[in-house]
């Protein structure tokens, strides 16, 4: 025991000396979750478009004022034909156009009925989609106030709840995500290149013929990293909580011994990755290619799993974050107690120890 | 000339002798690009939703049959009580729930829904754009099944609404498909990762092993050294992102509208600005740990502000602006621009303005702030 508490300060000694690393270790996580959590956002707002108006009557003047002052839309150019679209498309100017038919006025009077066409750039066809969706539902809601006389009034009228988000902010969304993606990236990277780093420079031959068991050696060169990534847990749902407005509304003991748990499944993973990998470079590489991408999109960081195709979202079962993301939503925005998370923690757990018994079987004692 | 000749083959050497390297080069972007293009969308599946019916009526039952019919919706369960219904929506479950109080439909008869509140919807709204939409599916159902009422209460006597004729045509991708979109996107992470990183590992690679010492003291000059590095990297990379290409052509029908020529032009430009990133890196980092955590953490950066996974047009105006040094943003408006819109030399030619006189400042400040001393 006191040969392992060595060997640990050892270790500490060993990352703290590198000035530099420690710096973008602790600087890194808390930067990128700050700009992540004001910047990663799918709120419309602001959509550069251009208004062809036909018939340049009062309706269509309202139905424009109606369109630019609801926050959604900027009128970007004036454009007055057709055939000036394609080039502006084309050049990314902007997104949709929206034309107003000849006498639109007139013939809404005379015949009740009258054209608007709604062209968008579908290059994009998430942000089509929707700003098609909020175009046509402000002009839905203007043609209700129209015609608000000859209605009787809206009968049925919902009262609409938001649970754990009333005011609808992105927040909730991205940041448990972003605690979730950096930890488990920034933590394996640490942990498979320090010691890869080892066995490129022949170091670890030196540690092997100590008398230290080599779960002694693995267990102290993990140890200090088990500690550094708890502090930028704990700094990012700080920030978390102090910058973004999001609630810790259950418990925090067991919200940081979830995360603890996190870590540990991370170091895990960063081992087997570092029993595979020969060289730091091939270890970075399983660490970045291996996780980033598919940790980021397969998740439910960004994209709802439940939209994915069959086959995907059961991959998405093996993606430690998908658990994670789900136990910081339940315990700090839902506030549920741990018989809501048991089942992911449980999951998480084996995982670790799966990662764990795959490195033991692959972990080389004997020099080749 | 032939100086740089012989670095470019003593990195091709070094390269082709590691072959797990080189198979994780070419493999895994592969499959990554294949499996990830599909996870990609916001297209809403069904939502899941639990009925609570207290009035079990005819109406009741009439707009729980509204919901079920309209495609949008699953109905994973019926409740009596609001608290019997929550619990799903804790679990994850269920995305909404539907309450329909008692006299419910007495209600709709009496007083025609005057008072506020005679039907309750509880969203799930963690997932905010979700939540509206929700919201917005919702409302439409029970507006239309409210204008079925009325028509049903004023038959015979016709009421003329002014209604607006609302055509959509969605162009480049009438029939929104997010894979043809997402592959370019993705084809531009995978191929800036091989490049960046490799760069920005290899020259540190020999600081850290001591080789850098031994490069230095030949006459071999900075540019030289700079070029032969940036070479090899750059036919990989290129080569990457052709083998992406063709991947998207063979199997998920990605378009090609514009030219082939201004594609790998664009694509050389913003590769000597990436890989000159990463040449910059390595000038000052110490150790690959640090110029891997360095290089890291600009990429994640790129990619999360880039609009490839959410729009640029929903972020605020400073990181808009700080786009402009983000030269992966850049790319992948423009691969996305000349693949789909068919944009030519002239509509993308700000943008190769800005690619070009960023990678010239990139690779400048590489080779200013490499030391050919130890």
């Amino acid at each position: 025991m006191r040969r392992l508490k060595g060997f640990i300060i050892k270790e500490f000694y060993h990352i703290l000396r590198d000035f530099h690393t420690v710096l973008i270790l602790f600087a890194m996580p808390v930067l990128q979750v700050l700009i992540f959590g004001f910047v990663v956002s799918t709120d419309i707002k602001d959509i550069r478009i251009a208004i062809v108006d036909h018939s340049k009557d009062h309706i269509t003047r309202r139905i424009t004022d109606k369109i630019l002052s609801s926050g959604y839309f900027i009128r970007h150019s004036h454009i007055d034909q057709e055939k000036d679209i394609e080039s502006s498309f084309r050049k990314g100017e902007i997104k949709e156009v929206i034309i107003f038919e000849p006498s639109f006025s007139h013939r809404l009077e005379t015949e009740n009925t009258a054209a608007i066409q709604i062209i968008a750039d579908a290059s994009d066809p998430n942000m089509a989609n929707m700003i098609v969706n909020y175009t046509s539902g402000i002009i839905g809601n203007f043609m209700a106030e129209e015609n608000k006389a000859m209605l009787t009034q809206q009968i049925i009228r919902p009262e609409v709840r938001m649970y754990y988000n009333q005011d609808l902010k992105g927040v909730f969304m991205f940041v448990p995500g972003t605690i979730a993606i950096i930890l488990i990236l920034v933590t394996t990277l640490m942990t498979s290149v320090s010691i890869t780093r080892e066995k490129e420079f022949g170091s670890i031959e030196v540690i092997l013929v100590s008398p230290l068991h080599p779960f002694e050696i693995i267990a102290g060169k993990v140890a200090p990293y088990v500690g550094l990534a708890f502090i930028n847990g704990c700094s990012i749902i700080a920030l978390g909580y102090f910058v973004f407005g999001l609630p810790v509304q259950g418990n925090l003991i067991l919200l940081l011994a979830e995360s603890i748990l996190y870590i540990l499944l991370a170091l895990s993973l960063g081992i087997l990755f570092s029993t595979i990998a020969p060289t730091q470079q091939i270890a970075m590489f399983l660490s970045m290619f291996g996780l980033m991408l598919p940790t980021m999109l397969l998740s439910g960081f960004i994209f709802p799993i439940e939209n994915m195709p069959g086959i995907l979202q059961f991959i998405s079962y093996l993606m430690p974050p998908r658990y994670f993301i789900t136990i910081l939503k339940n315990i700090m925005i839902k506030g549920a107690g741990f018989g809501f998370v048991w089942k992911e923690t449980l999951v998480i757990a084996g995982m670790t120890v799966i990662f764990l018994l795959i490195s033991i079987k692959k972990f080389k004692i004997r020099l080749n | 000339m032939r100086t740089i000749l012989i670095i470019i083959r003593k990195e091709f050497i070094q390269i082709f002798r590691n072959t797990i390297m080189l198979r994780m080069l070419i493999i895994l972007p592969v499959i990554q690009l294949v499996v990830l293009v599909n996870a990609v969308t916001f297209e809403m599946k069904r939502i899941t939703m639990v009925v609570v019916d207290n009035d079990l009526s005819y109406t009741s039952r009439l707009l729980n049959d509204k919901f079920r019919s309209s495609g949008f919706f699953k109905v994973r369960a019926s409740e009596f009580s609001l608290p019997a219904a929550e619990t799903y929506l804790a679990n994850g479950y269920a995305d909404m729930i539907l309450v329909i109080p008692t006299g419910f439909e007495k209600d709709l008869e009496r007083d025609a829904g005057q008072k506020n509140g005679n039907l309750q919807v509880v969203v799930n709204a963690i997932n905010n754009m979700k939540a509206g939409l929700i919201h917005n599916y919702t409302q439409n159902i029970l507006n239309n099944f409210a204008a079925g009422i009325i028509a049903g209460k004023t038959t015979g006597t016709s009421v003329s609404m002014k209604k607006t004729d609302i055509t959509y045509s969605y162009w480049y991708n009438p029939r929104l498909n997010y894979k043809i979109i997402m592959l370019p996107g993705i084809l531009v992470v995978l191929v800036t990762i091989v490049g960046m990183f490799m760069t920005a590992l290899n020259l540190v690679r020999e600081k850290e092993t001591g080789t850098a010492e031994q490069i230095n003291v030949t006459p071999v000059k900075k540019y030289q050294l700079m070029t032969g590095k940036l070479v090899p990297f750059m036919i990989i990379a290129l080569f990457e992102l052709s083998i992406g290409l063709l991947v998207g052509f063979l199997f998920f029908n990605l378009p090609f509208h514009g030219n082939l020529i201004v594609l790998f032009l664009f694509a050389f430009t913003y590769l000597l600005a990436a890989l000159g990133l990463g040449l910059l890196l390595s000038t000052m980092a110490d150790t690959q740990q640090q110029v891997m955590f360095l290089a890291f953490f600009f990429l994640i950066l790129f990619i999360m502000m880039s609009g490839l996974f959410t729009p640029v047009e929903s972020m605020p105006l400073w990181a808009q602006r700080a786009n402009i040094i983000n030269p992966f943003a850049v790319f992948v408006k423009v691969i996305r621009m000349i693949l789909i819109k068919g944009s030519g030399i002239n509509d993308i030619a700000p943008y190769f303005a800005h690619m070009s006189v960023y990678a010239i400042i990139m690779i400048s400040l590489a080779v200013w702030r490499y030391r050919k001393t130890a």
